[in-house]
């Protein structure tokens, strides 16, 4: 029984020990500390997650945590079950091998006073992120939810460069419209159920449908939720806040933003479909069905915008406006072979964005500063780890077999047979959308590995240790995604069934 | 008609919400579209305060010994517009803090031409 209990401790415990690092960090003055006690918490962190997966995985169970001395209705609560603790490692494990593979890109960019806050901030949204994944209270989503927005606004403020500047202003009011919105209708949800807990919610949704009472305010707030949620996770039309963004800030910020932020917005939504409007719900609403239209417009649109781009790391944030489409359309097939692609996509898509952002940086530091892709001619001659790393990376994304990115595909494909109607649209969207991101990632990696003409290619110096591990353990994780994914998605089945119960 | 007048609160604070959310959205002064944000702030607590008020009933603090909860209102949506202030409070901080830097590099609150000079400085 003490062994019970002190593994459902283990949600807890993670979000309060990222947050505490981050009270202990703003004592240090040193950026080189705080980086070793930042990464001392993600792997400490990080067993824990592995811990609570086996024991959640081996019992099959989901189970609440109650937060202080109030029982259910009233009471804050954690929730953790096989999807929570696989997104808890997952998180954990792409901080940890972005931070530090990005952290001399950190101590170069930014300025020594203000590294140890950098590494605050990076503290805070990890916090936010594992608490967004946990939290089964409405309200405590909202307000992590922003604490997500100020601490990825400050990572991408971090370089102090004007662009920077306005990157960030622009994402911060993006990000704005999209927490106001999801605010009003966590507060319209409320005043209707009368419950902020997921459970209860839950409950006082089915009696609304069945009564068909309040029916009109639910769509409406379902709406407001969603496009909150959407907003927050630049889907399609709503991408506006992404190259900017990136494109100022240090790689090691762009990764971070682009393979975790995102997904933690997602991860909520997938938490609301099953644990609060349930999947009927959402299917009478139609919201699934918009969900998807935009899934697909997103997976060509973002392509489209990708090939037009001359700079690497905008045609990266771009690319990821086409994954979160991917993801965007899985969910909104409604079914839940459908939800598990998407899941697996939202671990594809994790490992590989953060490796492409990692490699593009240190080209464009090699190269001297310049962004274009014209000018990484033969970089990857200069840095082999890296070249390997983006190769990788773009392989994956394209879906080539043995790689992650393929493996989501096929799942996406496999799902489309199970929902009716969507077959055509979906197997026809993911064909153009492949071909497309082939049309991009391919010239850049074949650019990279060209060399200049005239100038001679010698293979830089030094390449930092820590980097070197860190893009070998992202390769080698696009391997073990990409061939021993049985695991994994079986954890991702699993969990799904638990959540819909 | 009838229920716009028993949601007389709601209704206005939807309307203040939007006002709120399209001055964020589509003002061009910095300053201004950070005041948009809190105009949508407040409209959501006047929406939870007005949600949260039952009539004839007293603010939930225990004074005159009567522990009987149909003598108080409900303190849950108090709880949540406090936290919420907190919330828009910080944000609001951070806004200003960025707008004042943006103002020194560019000597502008205006987001178009701010973003004029930056492509132009971008492009060199």
């Amino acid at each position: 029984m003490e062994h019970i209990n002190w593994i459902h401790n283990i949600p807890f415990f993670s979000i309060f020990l990222a947050m505490l690092c981050g009270i202990i960090t703003a004592l240090v003055k040193n950026g080189r500390l705080a980086f070793k006690i930042h990464s001392i918490m993600v792997f400490i962190i990080f067993v824990m997650s592995v811990i609570l997966l086996i024991s959640v995985v081996k019992n099959n169970e989901i189970f609440t945590f109650m937060m202080g001395h109030f029982p259910a209705p009233w009471g804050n609560e954690l929730r953790a079950g096989p999807l929570e603790a696989l997104m808890a490692v997952t998180f954990s494990i792409v901080m940890l091998l972005t931070v530090s593979g990005g952290s001399e890109f950190i101590f170069k960019d930014v300025v020594p006073e203000k590294q140890p806050l950098y590494f605050i901030m990076l503290n805070a949204l990890f916090g936010a992120m594992l608490a967004l994944v946990y939290t089964n209270d409405i309200f405590t989503a909202y307000v992590f939810i922003e604490i997500n927005t100020i601490a990825s606004c400050a990572l991408i403020m971090a370089k102090g460069t004007p662009q920077s500047m306005v990157g960030t202003t622009h994402y911060l009011v993006i990000s704005l419209l999209g927490s106001g919105l999801f605010l009003l209708g966590v507060c319209i949800l409320y005043s209707i159920t009368g419950h902020l807990l997921f459970p209860q919610m839950k409950e006082a949704i089915l009696e609304i449908i069945k009564t068909e009472q309040y029916r009109l305010p639910l769509l409406v707030v379902t709406g407001f939720m969603f496009i909150g949620i959407a907003i927050k996770s630049a889907l399609f039309p709503f991408h506006s806040m992404l190259p900017g963004a990136y494109h100022s800030a240090i790689p090691t910020s762009s990764g971070i933003l682009s393979g975790l932020v995102l997904k933690s917005y997602i991860i909520l939504g997938i938490k609301l479909i099953y644990c609060v409007f349930s999947a009927e719900v959402m299917h009478t609403l139609k919201i699934t069905e918009v969900l998807f239209v935009f899934g697909l417009a997103g997976m060509v649109m973002g392509s489209v915008y990708a090939m037009r781009e001359r700079k690497m790391k905008r045609m990266l944030a771009y690319s990821s406006v086409a994954q979160i489409g991917y993801i965007y359309m899985g969910i909104g097939m409604g079914s839940r072979v459908g939800m598990t692609a998407a899941c697996f996509h939202i671990l594809a898509h994790a490992i590989t964005k953060t490796l492409l952002f990692l490699c593009c940086g240190s080209f464009v530091e090699d190269s001297g500063g310049k962004e274009k892709i014209y000018h990484m001619r033969g970089a990857a001659l200069r840095n082999p780890l890296a070249g390997i790393g983006y190769t990788v990376g773009a392989l994956s994304m394209i879906g080539i077999p043995l790689l992650a990115g393929f493996i989501s595909k096929i799942y996406f494909a496999t799902a489309s047979v199970y929902s009716s109607g969507k077959m055509a649209a979906v197997l026809i969207i993911l064909g153009v959308s492949m071909v497309l991101n082939a049309l991009y990632f391919l010239p850049s990696v074949i650019a990279i590995w060209t060399p200049e003409k005239g100038v001679e290619m010698k293979p830089v110096s030094s390449v930092s240790p820590l980097f070197a591990v860190s893009i070998v353990g992202f390769i080698l994780l696009n391997f073990v995604l990409g061939v021993c994914y049985r695991p994994i998605t079986r954890i991702i089945q699993m969990s799904i069934e638990l959540l819909a119960q | 008609m009838n229920h716009l007048g028993t949601n007389f609160y709601e209704a206005v604070s939807v309307i203040l919400f939007g006002i709120g959310f399209m001055n964020l959205l589509l003002q061009n002064n910095l300053i201004k579209k950070f005041i948009g944000l809190n105009i949508m702030d407040t409209a959501v607590y006047l929406f939870l305060a007005a949600k949260g008020y039952i009539w004839g009933r007293v603010a939930p603090i225990l004074t005159d010994g009567i522990v009987d909860a149909s003598y108080y209102v409900n303190p849950i949506p108090a709880g949540l517009v406090l936290t919420g202030i907190v919330v828009s409070v910080s944000v609001t901080a951070f806004s200003l803090a960025l707008v004042q830097r943006l103002y020194m590099h560019y000597g502008t609150l205006n987001m178009d031409e701010i973003m004029k000079i930056s492509r132009e400085e971008e492009g060199e």
